[in-house]
């Protein structure tokens, strides 16, 4: 009969507004307003001891002021800007330079004189990465030998003026130190959770585990 | 007193929102009927085969990317195994599955899309499409546990991939695997039997099988107008000689045709993906190579049964690290060749929906 058809796609229309699941997740990036039953649902409270303990809040939400972050889900090995750059592993070999498609990676060194146990280590006068263009494809992350340069899980770097996007070397030094797990499977399967705040020491990003001080010397006294 | 008419040419694009893209059309109309058309292209067109000369055959993984931007997977699975013909790399097993895998997966992503543009064309406006989205954007999520992008994927090397699937993923794509049928017949509820859907899309655009043989039409276009040729099954590679499923053909090669094939075919990809988790043997996922490849002297040349139609890359090596040419098959491009034929005689409302099921995407049209 003409115009089952018609009904039947009413049926899934109104069923996809109705089930639970079945709806769109929308998230109200970056914050979202909530009243005071979501406050204390946050806090993981009941009402009642919500409001004594943070009264001020609790006020704001009655007004329709308070807010809550809200952001999509992201997994750690999400690629984003902010590249997490450490010094202390960076040898100034420039590999990472020389396999960015783009070469938009400009590296200055100077040797040291600050000799490490394997051989003389350079210091780096310049490391620029132009974000502006970068296309974030991580191949120099794949390239480093050393891991000392990883994703970061940033997008929100945007700008009024191109030349901010060029990221130097303090801008690197003074970043917070939390890489993303892309090719990185050593910081993988550990509850590391790049956006939960928490900071990575150096001496554990790398895919080798780094030997404690005795062994070290142990290992130099044999050469 | 007699009323003289004419002919009149009117532009449709480069900016318009149903060219899916930077596409021009010059159209001659006659009253509301096409008399003539012209396709206009290059608008998008970022050199991709002359960029290719001076990158490194790694680096290039990251240019096949942006060519067909909703399929990046099967354009890096084209890519790699290209260079892995001219350079004769063996694969491991694990990464031809992750790759079969990953190939699938953004075929249903891509249906989906073309799907819901289609309905979008048709005047379905955004229902159907956030539809089609909502399931995509799964897809997407997949995408981004495996790899950490959603849409400039990088995921294939040549060799191989470039990291395993971590734990997650595969209770994703399990979730995915039992959901998303039930999602479809929801689709086709909403579309399949919908009496406007098939007043405007039953006998129009038609194209015959003869003609789209003649005009090297591949993918689901040429099956939707009857031809049984599927790469995977014609010249199968990867391994998908391994794994069983159907290819769905049209009968009458119109517009309702090509929507239904990709409906079908996004059933078949479903079948392959459990295939594929069933069978994946543990192991390695990339040999040891060097970053820098530098292939014997010669040419290669490999193709893949792309969302759009077959996706080949012609490389020429000069044993230097790049490749000396880069030659791309784009389906997208060469799949344009017979709308003349498909729209001339309709009227300005149908020339917007036929375009929309030949489902070209600008960005491999103008590489
Ligand atoms: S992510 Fe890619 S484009 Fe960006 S600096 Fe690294 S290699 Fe270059
Ligand atoms: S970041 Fe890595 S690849 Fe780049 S210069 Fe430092 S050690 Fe070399």
């Amino acid at each position: 009969m003409y115009g089952i058809g018609l009904l039947k796609g009413l049926a899934v229309t109104m069923r996809n507004m109705v089930s639970p699941g079945r709806q769109f997740t929308l998230h109200q990036y970056p914050d979202r307003r909530v009243g005071l039953l979501g406050l204390a649902k946050q806090a993981n409270t009941n009402l009642v001891s919500y409001v004594l303990r943070e009264p001020a809040m609790a006020a704001k939400s009655l007004i329709g002021l308070a807010t809550v972050k809200d952001r999509m889900p992201q997994h750690p090995r999400f690629r984003g800007e902010e590249f997490v750059w450490y010094e202390e592993r960076c040898t100034g070999c420039a590999s990472c330079a020389k396999y960015c498609p783009l070469g938009i990676i400009e590296i200055v060194t100077h040797p040291s004189g600050d000799a490490m146990q394997e051989g003389e280590k350079y210091a780096i006068d310049v490391f620029d990465i132009d974000i502006g263009r970068c296309m974030f494809c991580g191949l120099c992350v794949e390239a480093c030998p050393y891991d000392a340069i990883h994703m970061g899980s940033g997008f929100e770097e945007s700008t009024y003026v191109r030349e901010e996007l060029v990221i130097d070397v303090d801008r690197l030094r003074s970043a917070p130190k939390r890489p993303s797990t892309w090719f990185r499977p050593q910081l993988e399967g550990k509850g590391y959770q790049p956006l939960d705040g928490q900071e990575v020491s150096w001496k554990d990003v790398g895919r080798h585990q780094m030997p404690d001080d005795s062994e070290l010397e142990d290992r130099w006294a044999k050469r | 007193m007699a009323i003289t008419t004419e002919p009149v040419t009117i532009n449709l694009g480069p900016q318009h929102p149903s060219t899916h893209g930077v596409f021009r059309l010059r159209v001659t109309f006659d009253g509301e009927e096409v008399v003539d058309v012209e396709p206009v292209f290059g608008y998008l067109h970022r050199g991709t085969e002359k960029l290719a000369e001076s990158r490194s055959y790694v680096q290039i993984v990251t240019l096949t990317d942006r060519l067909d931007y909703t399929a990046s997977m099967s354009n890096n699975l084209a890519y790699v195994r290209a260079v892995e013909k001219l350079a004769g790399i063996e694969v491991p097993e694990r990464a031809m599955y992750l790759r079969v895998i990953t190939a699938e997966l953004q075929r249903i992503a891509s249906h989906l899309m073309a799907t819901g543009f289609l309905l979008n064309d048709l005047g379905a406006f955004a229902t159907p499409l956030m539809y089609c989205f909502r399931e995509r954007e799964r897809i997407l999520d997949m995408f981004e546990m495996l790899c950490g992008a959603r849409i400039t994927l990088s995921y294939m090397r040549p060799g191989g991939v470039f990291q395993d699937a971590p734990a997650e993923f595969w209770p994703a794509l399990d979730t995915f695997l039992v959901e998303t049928p039930g999602y479809l017949d929801d689709l086709e509820n909403l579309i399949t039997g919908n009496e406007i859907v098939l007043a405007r899309t039953r006998g129009v655009g038609i194209l015959g099988d003869e003609l789209a043989i003649a005009t090297s039409v591949t993918g689901p276009m040429l099956r939707a107008s009857g031809v049984q040729w599927d790469l995977r099954k014609a010249d199968p590679y990867e391994v998908y000689d391994r794994l069983e499923f159907d290819i769905p053909i049209g009968v009458a090669g119109d517009t309702f045709d090509r929507y239904l094939v990709r409906i079908l075919e996004m059933r078949e990809s479903l079948k392959i993906i459990e295939q594929c988790v069933d069978q994946i043997p543990r192991g390695p996922i990339k040999p040891d190579l060097p970053f820098n490849l530098r292939p014997p002297e010669g040419d290669a040349y490999a193709a893949v049964e792309g969302p759009k139609g077959e996706l080949g890359f012609y490389l020429v090596s000069d044993r230097g690290i790049a490749p000396y040419r880069c030659k791309i098959r784009a389906p997208s491009f060469i799949n344009l060749t017979p709308l003349k034929e498909m729209v001339v005689g309709w009227k300005v409302g149908d020339l917007i929906v036929i375009f929309g099921s030949v489902d070209v995407v600008l960005g491999e049209v103008d590489r």
